[in-house]
C-alpha cells in the first residue's frame, strides 16, 4: 500500500495488520507490544488516546462531544481502570459556527460530569477552510487501575455477557447523514460504561467495548487468542426493532455494526447469572444478556468464533476485513 | 441480487414517490413499477423500488402448507 | 389488513418437517440429486441459515449458479469506474457497495484516490444517485451498478426520471445481465450435471414464470420459483423433488405470495423502453447471445460508457489457477478449487466468487469452512 486509503481507518483487520507491521517496528516498546487499547504504566496509571472524526458531528442521541468523552472513558473502563482525567485537543475548520462549537463543548462538559472525569488540559488549533471537516477532536485519558484484565484465566464454560442492544450508534449516524433514504427514530447508544467498573472486583475476566467492527470483530479477536472455540447464539443477541429493520432493508449485519456504549464481558461460569442480574439493574444494562459461551460447540476448533443461527445452523464468524457497506445484491 | 424485504406503504404521493415502514424504519421508495399501490399495502422493496406486492391470502396459504406438511410428517 | 409475520417462514417448527419431507423424497431418487440454485442470494441464504449442510446430509447437492452479478461482471467495468473516479474532476461515482470491493489490476474502487472535487458515494438505490445529480448540478454524477432483472427496472425508471427532469449531469454505467440466457446456454452446452433448478424469487417477480418454460419443455428438468426465507427455499426444493419423483417437470411457483405468473408488466415495459438486449461477455462463462442490455438510442445521453468514452471490454485474464468460471457453471464446488482457502481468501481474493457477498466461494468460506482445512 503506497497511499493511505479510507479502508485503513475502518478498524478491521487491515488496521491491526498496519499497526503490527508498520507502527510497532518503528515505535515498539514493552508497553506497546500487545497493541492494547490503553497503556498500563508504573504507579497504577492507565493511559489511552483516541481521535474523533465522526461525520456529521451532530446525530440523534449525541454529538462528537459526547463521543469523545465516552469513547475515551470506555477505553479505560474496559482496561480495568477508573477514569479520572482527560485532555482535549480541538482541531477546528475555519468557518465552523461558534454556536456549534458551544453545543459540542456543552456536551463535553455534561458527559465529563456524568462519567466523573475532568478535562484538565487542552489545545485548540484552527485550519484553513477545506483543510479539515468542521471539527476533529483528539482526547487522551488517564485512569487509575482497579484490576488487571485476566484473559489467561478464561476457561471452558465461562459465559459471555453483552450489556445491551447492538448497532444503534451506527444507525443513528447513518440516519443523520441522510444515507440510503433512511428515516429512523433511533438514537445513538453513546454512553459511559463506568457502571461496569465494580464488576472487575466481582470476577470478570475480560471486557471490551463494542465499537468499530462490531461484536463479531471484537469477539473474533478474543477467540483468536484463546485455545478454545467461542460460541454465540443469534437468538440471545439483543437487538432493537430499528436496527433489525434497517439491517434487513439494507443487508447490513448487526454483528458488525458499531456501538458506543455497549460492552461485552467474559465472566466465570458460576458468577454469570449473578453478575447479569446486577448489570440489568442499571438503566444502561437493562437489555443485558448472556449471549454465548467459551469452549462450545463441541465440534468447534481453538480460536474459532461460531454463531448458532436462529434456525439451528452453525456458522463461522470472522473479523470485519473491510468497511461495512450496504448490500443490494 | 435479490435482496428485498416486505414492507408496509406508509406514504405515497401523486408522483409515485413515498415511504415504507419496515419494523419502525422508514425508507424512501419509488412506486413507479407498481402503479396501483396505495397506503397500507404490503410491498417487496428492492434498491429503493417497490417491485411486487405481497398477497396476504397466498401468504396464509403458504403458512397453512407448513402446517399440513408438519401434520403429514407425523403420520 | 393484517399480514402474516415473516418470522413464521424462518421458524424451526415450520422448517424441520419440510426438511424431513425433503429427505424422504430424496431417498426415492438416485443420490446425490443435483439442484442448481441460480441466484447468489439463495446460495448465501442456504448457508447463512445452516441449511446447506442439512440438505447435503439428505442426499442433495446444491450447486451455486451464475446469478451473482458482481461475480459475472468482467473486471473491465470496475477498472473503467476506477479510471473515471481517479481521473475525472468534479465527479461523484454513486455505486452499490459490493462493486467497490472487487480487486482489479488497478485495485478496488473503494481504494481509488478520487480526482480533485470527486468522490465515491455508496448508495442503496439508483434514485439516490439521481437526487445527488439534481442537488449538485456542478458535478457529473455517474451511477454504477450491476444487476439482473430485479434491479434493472429501477435503474431504467431512474434514467427515465432523469430524462423527464432534464438532469443532464446524470448517467449510468450499467453492467446489466439477464437470467434466462445463461441457463439456456448452460443446458445447450450439455456440460452440466444439474437435475433441477431453484429459480430466483425476486427476478421472477419481474419476469414471471414463463421465462423458464423452455427448461421443463425442452430439457425435461424440474424447477421451482422460491423466496429467500428458509421456509421458502425448502418448499421450493421440495417441489423440485416432487416433480422429479412424479416425472412431471414444470415451472412451479413456491413463492406465490410475491410472484405472479405474468411477472410485473410495468417493470418489463420500462426495461424495454430504456434498454434493448445485446450479446454480452460474462466473466467465467464467455459470450452469451442476448444476455445483456444496452441503452436504446433515444436514451444514450445518459449512457456513461458513451459519455465518458469508457472501454469496459478490456479485461484481465483471471489469475492463473482461478476456477471461478467452473464454479459459476456448477461444475466445481469452492473447496475443490486448488486456490480456495490457500492463495484465495476474503483477505486476498483471486477471483470474483471470493469477493461478492454472494459469491459461492466467499459464502462457503464464511459459512461452511472451518479454520485450518477447507471443508468439503
Amino acid at each position: 500500500m503506497s497511499k493511505i486509503t479510507l479502508e485503513l481507518g475502518s478498524g478491521g483487520r487491515m488496521m491491526r495488520d498496519f499497526l503490527a507491521d508498520t507502527i510497532l517496528p518503528l515505535l515498539g516498546n514493552r508497553y506497546l507490544e500487545d497493541l492494547p487499547d490503553a497503556g498500563r504504566l508504573p504507579g497504577g496509571i492507565v493511559f489511552t488516546t483516541d481521535g474523533y472524526v465522526v461525520d456529521p458531528p451532530f446525530f440523534p442521541g449525541g454529538d462528537i462531544g459526547t463521543l469523545c468523552v465516552n469513547g475515551t472513558v470506555n477505553d479505560l473502563v474496559v482496561s480495568g481502570a477508573s477514569p479520572r482525567y482527560l485532555s482535549l485537543s480541538l482541531i477546528l475548520e475555519e468557518g465552523l459556527a461558534v454556536e456549534d462549537l458551544h453545543r459540542i463543548l456543552k456536551s463535553i462538559g455534561k458527559a465529563s460530569r456524568e462519567a466523573g472525569v475532568a478535562v484538565v488540559t487542552g489545545d485548540t488549533k484552527v485550519v484553513r477552510k477545506g483543510q479539515g471537516d468542521k471539527i476533529f477532536i483528539v482526547t487522551s485519558g488517564i485512569g487509575t487501575s482497579v484490576a488487571q484484565p485476566a484473559p489467561a484465566r478464561i476457561r471452558k464454560g465461562d459465559k459471555i455477557i453483552l450489556t445491551g442492544t447492538l448497532g444503534e450508534h451506527s444507525l443513528a449516524v447513518m440516519t443523520a447523514r441522510g444515507e440510503f433514504g433512511l428515516t429512523t427514530r433511533v438514537r445513538s447508544d453513546c454512553a459511559p460504561l463506568v457502571f461496569l467498573l465494580p464488576f472487575w472486583k466481582k470476577g470478570i475476566l475480560w471486557m471490551r467495548d463494542v465499537t468499530r467492527g462490531g461484536l463479531a470483530t471484537i469477539l473474533s479477536e478474543l477467540a483468536d487468542a484463546l485455545p478454545y472455540p467461542v460460541l454465540i447464539r443469534e437468538d440471545r443477541i439483543p437487538l432493537s426493532h430499528a436496527v433489525r429493520g434497517a439491517s434487513e432493508l439494507l443487508g447490513i449485519d448487526p454483528l458488525f455494526m458499531a456501538c458506543e456504549g455497549r460492552a461485552v464481558l467474559v465472566v466465570p461460569k458460576k458468577k454469570a447469572d449473578g453478575i447479569l442480574e446486577q448489570i440489568r439493574r442499571h438503566p444502561l444494562g437493562k437489555k443485558a444478556a448472556i449471549i454465548g459461551e467459551i469452549g462450545r460447540p463441541a465440534e468447534g476448533r481453538p480460536g474459532e468464533l461460531l454463531l448458532e443461527t436462529s434456525t439451528g445452523g452453525l456458522r463461522l464468524l470472522e473479523a470485519l476485513t473491510s468497511e461495512l457497506l450496504p448490500r443490494i445484491c | 441480487m435479490c435482496l428485498a424485504v416486505p414492507a408496509r406503504i406508509k406514504t405515497i404521493d401523486a408522483s409515485s414517490r413515498g415511504t415504507v415502514d419496515h419494523m419502525g424504519v422508514e425508507v424512501a421508495v419509488d412506486f413507479s413499477l407498481l402503479p396501483d399501490s396505495k397506503k397500507g399495502d404490503w410491498v417487496i422493496v428492492h434498491a429503493g423500488f417497490a417491485i411486487s406486492c405481497l398477497d396476504p391470502d397466498e401468504a396464509r396459504e403458504t403458512l397453512k402448507l407448513f402446517r399440513d406438511i408438519a401434520r403429514a410428517g407425523g403420520q | 389488513m393484517k399480514t402474516p409475520d415473516i418470522k413464521a417462514f424462518r421458524d424451526r417448527a415450520s422448517i424441520e418437517p419440510v426438511l424431513k419431507e425433503i429427505a424422504r423424497r430424496a431417498s426415492r431418487l438416485p443420490s446425490p440429486f443435483r439442484i442448481m440454485e441460480v441466484c447468489g442470494t439463495h446460495t448465501m441464504a442456504l448457508h447463512k441459515y445452516g441449511l446447506a449442510r442439512q440438505l447435503a446430509e439428505s442426499g442433495l447437492d446444491m450447486i451455486s449458479g451464475p446469478g451473482c452479478p458482481v461475480c459475472i461482471t468482467p473486471d473491465g467495468y470496475h477498472e473503467a469506474a476506477v479510471k473515471l473516479l481517479s481521473e475525472t474532476e468534479n465527479l461523484v461515482l454513486a455505486s452499490f457497495g459490493d462493486m467497490t470491493r472487487v480487486p482489479t489490476r488497478v485495485g478496488p474502487i473503494r481504494n481509488a484516490v478520487p480526482a480533485r472535487g470527486s468522490r465515491l458515494r455508496i448508495v442503496y438505490s439508483p434514485a439516490e444517485a439521481l437526487e445527488e445529480a439534481r442537488g449538485h448540478p456542478e458535478k457529473e454524477v455517474v451511477f454504477y451498478g450491476a444487476g439482473f432483472e430485479t434491479t434493472i427496472p429501477g435503474i431504467a425508471r431512474t434514467v427515465e426520471a432523469a430524462g423527464e427532469t432534464k438532469t443532464a449531469n446524470f448517467s449510468v454505467l450499467g453492467a446489466l445481465w439477464l437470467i434466462p440466457p445463461p441457463l439456456r446456454a448452460l443446458l445447450e452446452s450439455g456440460a452440466t450435471a444439474v437435475q433441477g433448478f431453484l429459480y430466483p424469487g425476486h427476478v421472477s417477480a419481474i419476469i414471471g414464470a414463463g421465462a423458464y418454460a423452455f427448461i421443463p419443455e425442452t430439457y425435461g428438468l424440474p424447477g421451482a420459483i422460491a423466496g429467500f426465507e428458509p421456509g421458502d427455499m425448502l418448499l421450493g426444493i421440495l417441489s423440485v423433488l416432487d416433480q422429479a419423483v412424479s416425472g412431471r417437470p414444470e415451472v412451479a411457483n413456491a413463492y406465490a405470495r410475491v410472484v405472479r405468473p405474468e411477472g410485473n408488466p410495468q417493470a418489463l415495459e420500462i426495461m424495454d423502453r430504456i434498454f434493448e438486449p445485446c450479446d454480452a461477455l460474462w466473466r467465467g462463462l464467455g459470450e452469451i447471445p442476448g444476455s445483456g442490455l444496452r441503452f436504446r438510442k433515444a436514451w444514450i445521453a445518459h449512457d456513461a460508457e458513451r459519455k465518458f468514452r469508457l472501454d469496459v471490454r478490456s479485461s484481465a485474464d483471471d489469475v492463473a489457477g482461478c476456477r471461478c468460471g467452473d464454479v459459476l457453471r456448477g461444475l466445481l464446488s469452492p473447496p475443490q478449487c486448488p486456490l480456495f482457502g490457500k492463495a484465495c481468501s476474503p483477505d486476498s481474493p483471486k477471483g470474483p466468487c471470493m469477493v461478492s457477498y454472494e459469491g459461492a466461494c466467499l459464502v462457503h468460506f464464511k459459512f461452511a469452512r472451518r479454520k485450518g482445512t477447507p471443508h468439503v
